[in-house]
């Protein structure tokens, strides 16, 4: 049965595009089907992050307007086995994101696909609603930070109210996956810990992805952190969440990065 | 006192980022909820509480809070300080449903 998943946030740069990427490619590599959707049109990014800004011949608008088939714009991965792409387009503008069309998209990559997971835009406007609006579940992306966390709350609201599951009455999965997490400094006071976002937003901890300096480093290269770094923190962290999803119960473990070498593992219950 | 500041740990930040949030965040899911119910509420209160007391609209305060297991509503309501010479006070009601 094949699953739809939004990764959103609200909040811009908080690694919804990296988190996207690094999930789709860890669920590929554990053998599932796995496409990943750019719905951010005009700000496409997740065919550079993919590493694939280069193989770009059609995209998702295409695709809804009935200049391309579905087959055509999907680019396949050469590095991961049953890992695709969708592109958003980048010379047009949201406005060409139809409702229908994108319910059309959607019905077609879940007969192809175990997992479609779709790169929501930043903000509450046309392109977020859409993007989130056929998900099954959704992977709120946050920094423990007060405006992300301030953002991510209103998105919550939005996935309960917005989605075609909350029209039909019926619940939406919400996973949290706190990004950039430095647990030193969560430890001094100097940042909001995990317990505290999780009591403020009420949802289940999807994962704790550690501040690491892999993230860039795979971004530069167009690589998931997962496939370019799988046994790096936050490679591992983006590996056991991706396993969570599958419905693997994996203990929580927050891994700390100290001086390079030495590491620290602290366990937390999964919420 | 500079080299006396050097030595002093630095406050603790992220209880206050915490505290602003949960404030914040109670009020705005009150009143962006996507329902009237907070809004109708605060009327039906000020009407029935507004026979016996004079009332200030803005010293009526209903807060929603979404939680886990349970959601909080809190109604907040000042009321003026009594004839009787009693100090005036905040009622204050906390219902869990």
């Amino acid at each position: 049965m094949s699953k739809v998943l939004v990764v959103t946030s609200g909040k811009g740069g908080v690694g919804k595009t990296t988190s996207t990427a690094a999930l789709g490619a860890a669920l590929a590599q554990l053998g599932k089907t796995v496409v990943v959707v750019d719905f951010d049109v005009g700000l496409r990014n997740l065919d550079l992050v993919m590493g694939a800004e280069r193989r770009v011949v059609f995209d998702l608008i295409n695709v809804i307007q009935g200049d391309a088939k579905l087959v055509q714009a999907l680019i396949r991965d050469k590095r991961i086995e049953g890992l695709s792409l969708l592109p958003a387009s980048q010379t047009r503008d949201k406005d060409a994101l139809s409702s229908e069309g994108v319910a059309r998209v959607i019905v077609e990559l879940r007969e192809k696909f175990d997992w479609v997971l779709c790169d929501s835009p930043a903000g509450i406007e046309k392109g977020a609603t859409l993007a989130m609006h056929h998900a099954d579940a959704a992977v709120v992306v946050t920094n423990p930070e007060v405006s992300s966390v301030r953002d991510s709350d209103r998105i919550i609201g939005m996935l309960d109210s917005k989605t075609a599951r909350a029209e039909r009455g019926e619940r939406i999965e919400k996973h949290l996956l706190l990004t950039r997490y430095d647990p030193a400094r969560a430890a001094r006071g100097e940042m909001l810990k995990v317990d505290d976002v999780l009591e403020i937003l009420s949802i289940p901890l999807l994962g704790i992805i550690p501040e690491s300096e892999e993230v860039l480093r795979a971004s530069n290269v167009g690589a998931p952190v997962t496939l370019n770094a799988p046994q790096s923190l936050p490679g591992r962290a983006y590996f056991d969440a991706a396993r969570r999803l599958t419905g693997e119960a994996v203990p929580m473990v927050s891994l700390v990065e100290k001086r390079g070498l030495m590491e620290k593992l602290f366990r937390r219950r999964v919420a | 006192m500079s080299l006396f500041n050097w030595f002093r740990p630095r406050p603790a930040t992220a209880p206050v980022a915490r505290e602003r949030l949960q404030i914040l965040l109670a009020h705005e899911r009150a009143i962006g909820g996507g329902s009237d119910l907070i809004a109708t509420l605060k009327e039906e209160i000020l009407a029935v509480i507004g026979k016996h007391f004079p009332l200030e609209r803005d010293k009526v305060q209903v807060k929603l809070d979404r939680g886990d297991a349970f959601s909080t509503l809190e109604i907040d309501i000042e009321v003026p300080t009594l004839s009787r010479g009693n100090a005036g006070g905040v009622a204050r009601v906390a219902l869990r449903g």
